[in-house]
């Protein structure tokens, strides 16, 4: 097998607030491999978000253990972590707001380039600038123009080019086309996956569109509730869903083709809380299958084939 | 369109011919709509496709008379259920919006309000059209909220008490309250999730077939024209360059805009395959280009493209497409047909 | 020529020449009259209070007695008449703009200076920082702003400088909330989490991303606190608790006319009238900022 660059284990996050605890990321173990992508899918509030910006201690997790390269993130201090962020970086959903409005794409990019003396000397700054702004397919001119002079492909074009400025082994996108046109977003889309080829880039890319994720990821991780419920290699996932909410979740993408009778599954109701969660299957008041085996315990990843792992009670008999 | 020819005229539930809007601004004049016809008939669901600024909520807002100053809208005929828009006085467009016609907004978080109870606002909508009592208003509502899932007894509640779904459920219970001939529907889904989507999505499908509406679906996700709609239009640049059936637009597609739309989007069931982003950006809708509005990002343009506005061309009975490239009787676009 | 020396690629960002934000702003500012007639006002008093020293000699024209001349109603010689000393009223207004202006201004530099600060880091911090600083602001806060500055003027003694501080520290609970509430707001954007990522200090951000980006209320709250500081000046110094006497400051002099209201009206109806159109100018200037200022209306 070849070498992981990141492992995540027990990864903890819970928030305090008035009516209890909000366990937004609630044990949740995967691995990548160098060069690979990890898909995270789930709906608003299922803790994808969360997850990335723990990753990157933007966001102090609970607890847990987050390996980079075999070093433990959670234990370095300032010095050391500002030395590892150099190697991990993160490209956000919107690109209106990921800017900071007062700040030209130049000097974006140059105050980066600058600060953690990445290159040095005004000539070898802005060299690298323009090599950057290239990397990313944005033009020359541009150089001194204000992020809302631009549109929103050319702004998420800017966070990629601020991201790879630090010369990254490793880049969480968190929902990094959901905010874009359809023509931009392949645009995008294909900028990351060209990106990944030439400088060997591994992903975890986090997003609700299963479609975007299904062309993108070698692995996907389906969350729901803070928790992931099924893992698996992307072909294995779309071929063969076990869990419940995963079948649920594929059948509800809208596909653009002319279909005649299409079979869905219709959930009923809809997330629960995450606040102060019971010792119970998450998803089981939604789901069509839930008995009371799964209303005893919170089931735990099973792996049923080779990198296939799911989380449900009822696994095989449904 | 040639189709109205053979359709008795009480069965087109909404008909609008030559569409044009303008924002006049202090220094520019942004062109948001290019001259759009449609023709809906009832019963039937047309989906309005295409990207941010292609003009889309600009004409669902100018059916309903609503373009916002500085807007100037222009139009050589606007009918719904045989009733002229154009002649009605403020009044009268007052009872026309909600009764003949109902909108739909994007954001279920901003289109109720917060002060209110939902049942309160659903029966507020009934009363201004209907002479009834408070009580019976009240009634009306529960029946409302029950018939798109929420059990009645959350009539008394407010909106921040619901999830999104929820919200966008009321607010669909708002819009058919009066019971409208046609609904539009700008962008219900987009703020909800995926299997919320689904369910919003399978509720609109029931209550427009139960109850014999006519629909226009505005939206930028052609999995959801393909789930919910008869026909399709495709916008681009405020012109509709491309209006036929599902199948026609889908399987028979004929404009390269439409084509590009497909290419970017990733095939769910072939993987590995790279996508084919459409080039370049949409046009500054202020600085339009003199002839075909995509011609500088399609991959087919001629010269003859780039220099005259292309006419609409019909190339079946129900199908129209807008591009000068098939004045040549054996152009073809790469997207293979299907049946 | 040095230009020589220089690559083309170092040439390319000063050939792409970015738009000046301060155009912008001013473009937008000069749609509005209101604010161009406060701006107009507000050079001209500058103007004068940068020459009152070359226009006027201090020591016989503004401060020195000429009580033959005493109580002479506006006429041609005398615009706005003289007082019960015999000094030009007209004379005596205009050098007290720099009176007004100077401790107005200084007053809110101070009492920006500190409310920023302290501002920025209540609405970075959140949790004890914040309280803690809330709280003080609050008491800060209760207290009548004129009561304030009496303490501070009667414990320091009056002069000018003390003024200044009093004046400043009363304006400061309106810079520091402001400021947090601007502060809170964008330190939630993305971009302050990007610039975490890609190992940025926090007082770097703080000082170049988050501040910058909260500069338009500060600069709107800067010329209306400015009016208000020029009010505050005029009723300490009424009080006796302002610049020292014979200082032409309009509060003061408002004070000396006060004995004669019945009689000479003009020694109160023009430095009134100075005091009014001086805060109208700031106002007008400060609303009309505000526009130009607010992204929403730009374009």
């Amino acid at each position: 097998m070849a070498e992981n660059i990141l492992e995540v284990r027990n990864l903890k996050k819970y928030f305090k607030t008035a009516r209890g605890m909000l366990h937004a990321v609630d044990d949740v173990s995967f691995s990548i491999e160098k060069g690979h992508t990890l898909g995270v899918v789930g709906e608003s509030g299922c803790g994808k978000t969360t997850t990335g910006r723990c990753i990157l201690r933007l966001v102090e997790p609970t607890s847990g253990e987050i390996r980079f390269e075999g070093k433990d993130i959670m234990k370095l201090n300032r010095t050391e972590l500002k030395e590892i962020r150099k190697d991990m970086q993160i490209i956000f959903q919107d690109p209106f707001s990921s800017l900071d409005p007062r700040y030209t794409i130049n000097q974006t990019l140059s105050e980066t380039l600058r600060i953690n003396k990445i290159v040095t000397g005004k000539k070898a700054i802005e060299d690298r600038v323009l090599e950057l702004m290239e990397t990313v397919g944005l033009a020359e001119r541009l150089i001194n123009t204000y992020p809302h002079e631009l549109d929103g492909g050319r702004r998420q074009r800017i966070g990629i080019a601020r991201a790879l400025a630090m010369e990254p082994k490793f880049i969480v996108c968190d929902e990094p086309v959901s905010a874009l046109d359809v023509s931009i977003q392949a645009q995008i889309l294909n900028l990351l996956e060209d990106l990944q080829e030439k400088l060997g880039l591994s992903y975890i890319f986090i997003t609700h569109d299963l479609a975007v994720v299904n062309h993108f990821s070698d692995e996907i991780a389906v969350m729901y509730l803070g928790q992931i419920v099924e893992k698996a290699p992307t072909e294995e996932l779309f071929d063969n869903p076990v869990h419940p909410y995963t079948r649920a979740l594929l059948s509800a993408i809208p596909i653009p083709e002319v279909i005649e009778e299409r079979p869905q599954i219709l959930l009923k109701g809809e997330i629960s809380s995450p606040i102060e969660p019971k010792d119970e299957c998450r998803f089981a008041k939604r789901c069509m299958f839930a008995c009371d085996k799964c209303r005893e315990k919170n089931p735990a990843l099973s792996e049923i084939s080779p990198g296939h792992f799911v989380a449900c009670a009822r696994v095989g008999e449904v | 369109m040639k189709k109205d020819t053979e359709i008795r005229k009480d069965d087109i539930a909404l008909e609008l011919k030559n569409l044009r809007v303008k924002f006049v601004l202090e220094r520019e004049t942004v062109e948001a709509v290019n001259g759009i016809d449609i023709t809906l008939k009832r019963g039937h669901t047309l989906g309005l496709a295409g990207e941010t600024g292609a003009g889309k909520t600009t004409t669902a807002l100018s059916l309903l008379r609503l373009v916002p100053h500085p807007g100037k809208v222009e139009c050589d005929s606007l009918k719904v259920d045989g009733k002229d828009v154009l002649k009605m006085t403020s009044k009268e467009l007052e009872k026309f919006r909600g009764s003949d016609l109902a909108m739909i907004f994007q954001d279920p978080m901003t289109s109720l309000n917060p002060v209110f109870t939902v049942g309160q606002q659903i029966a507020d909508t009934i009363m201004l059209h209907n002479p009834t009592t408070k009580e019976d208003a009240m009634k009306q509502a529960e029946k409302m909220l029950e018939l798109v899932g929420i059990p009645a007894v959350r009539a008394v509640e407010y909106p921040h008490q619901f999830s999104g779904g929820m919200k966008q459920r009321v607010v669909i219970a708002i819009a058919l309250a009066c019971n409208p001939g046609v609904l539009i529907a700008d962008e219900p889904t987009t703020a909800l999730d995926v299997t919320i989507q689904a369910q919003v999505l399978a509720l609109m499908k029931k209550l427009r077939d139960e109850r014999g509406m006519s629909m226009i679906m505005i939206t930028h996700d052609l999995g959801i024209i393909a789930d919910v709609c008869d026909e399709v239009a495709i916008m681009y640049a405020g012109r509709i360059v491309e209006y036929g059936t599902l199948k026609d637009v889908f399987n028979h597609t004929k404009h390269p805009y439409t084509e590009g739309l497909f290419n970017s989007l990733p095939n769910i069931r072939n993987r590995s395959e790279r996508l084919k982003p459409i080039p370049g950006l949409m046009p500054d809708p202020s600085n339009l280009p003199k002839g075909c509005a995509f011609a500088p990002r399609c991959r087919y343009a001629t010269e003859a493209c780039r220099t005259a506005r292309p006419a609409d061309r019909m190339v079946s009975d129900t199908h129209m497409v807008a591009c000068t490239a098939y004045d040549d009787p054996d152009f073809r676009i790469d997207r293979p047909e299907k049946d | 020529m040095s230009k020589k020396n220089e690559t083309p690629e170092l040439l390319v960002s000063r050939k792409y020449v970015r738009q000046s934000q301060i155009r912008i702003i001013l473009h937008n500012l000069r749609k509005n009259k209101g604010a161009m007639i406060g701006l107009a006002i507000i050079t001209l008093l500058v103007l004068v209070s940068c020459f009152a020293d070359v226009l006027f000699d201090y020591d016989t024209e503004i401060a020195g007695l000429n009580i033959s001349e005493k109580l002479i109603r506006p006429c041609k010689e005398h615009l706005f008449g003289t007082d019960d000393l015999g000094r030009d009223i007209f004379k005596r207004v205009l050098y007290g703009a720099r009176y007004s202006l100077g401790v107005g201004f200084a007053a809110t530099m101070i009492g920006m200076a500190i409310g920023v600060v302290f501002g920025a880091i209540a609405g970075y911090y959140c949790g004890l920082a914040e309280d803690i600083i809330m709280r003080l602001n609050d008491i800060l806060s209760a207290v009548p702003s004129i009561l304030m500055g009496i303490v501070i003027v009667s414990a320091l003694g009056a002069s000018t400088f003390n003024l200044m501080l009093a004046i400043g520290i009363t304006s400061v609970p309106q810079f520091v909330r402001i400021t947090r509430a601007a502060v809170l707001s964008v330190r939630n954007q993305e971009y302050v989490e990007a610039l975490k990522a890609t190992g940025m200090s926090e007082a770097r951000i703080i000082a170049f991303h988050i501040i910058p980006n909260c500069m338009s209320p500060i600069i709107v709250q800067i010329t209306l606190r400015i009016a208000s500081a020029i009010i505050a000046t005029s009723s300490l110094s009424f009080l006796g608790l302002g610049v020292p006497v014979p200082a032409p400051e309009w509060g003061s002099m408002l004070n000396l006319g006060r004995s004669y209201v019945r009689t000479a009206s003009y020694l109160t109806i023009f430095p009134g009238i100075a005091i009014l159109i001086t805060v109208l100018a700031f106002n007008l200037l400060g609303d009309g900022l505000r526009d130009a200022l607010d992204p929403k209306l730009r374009k």
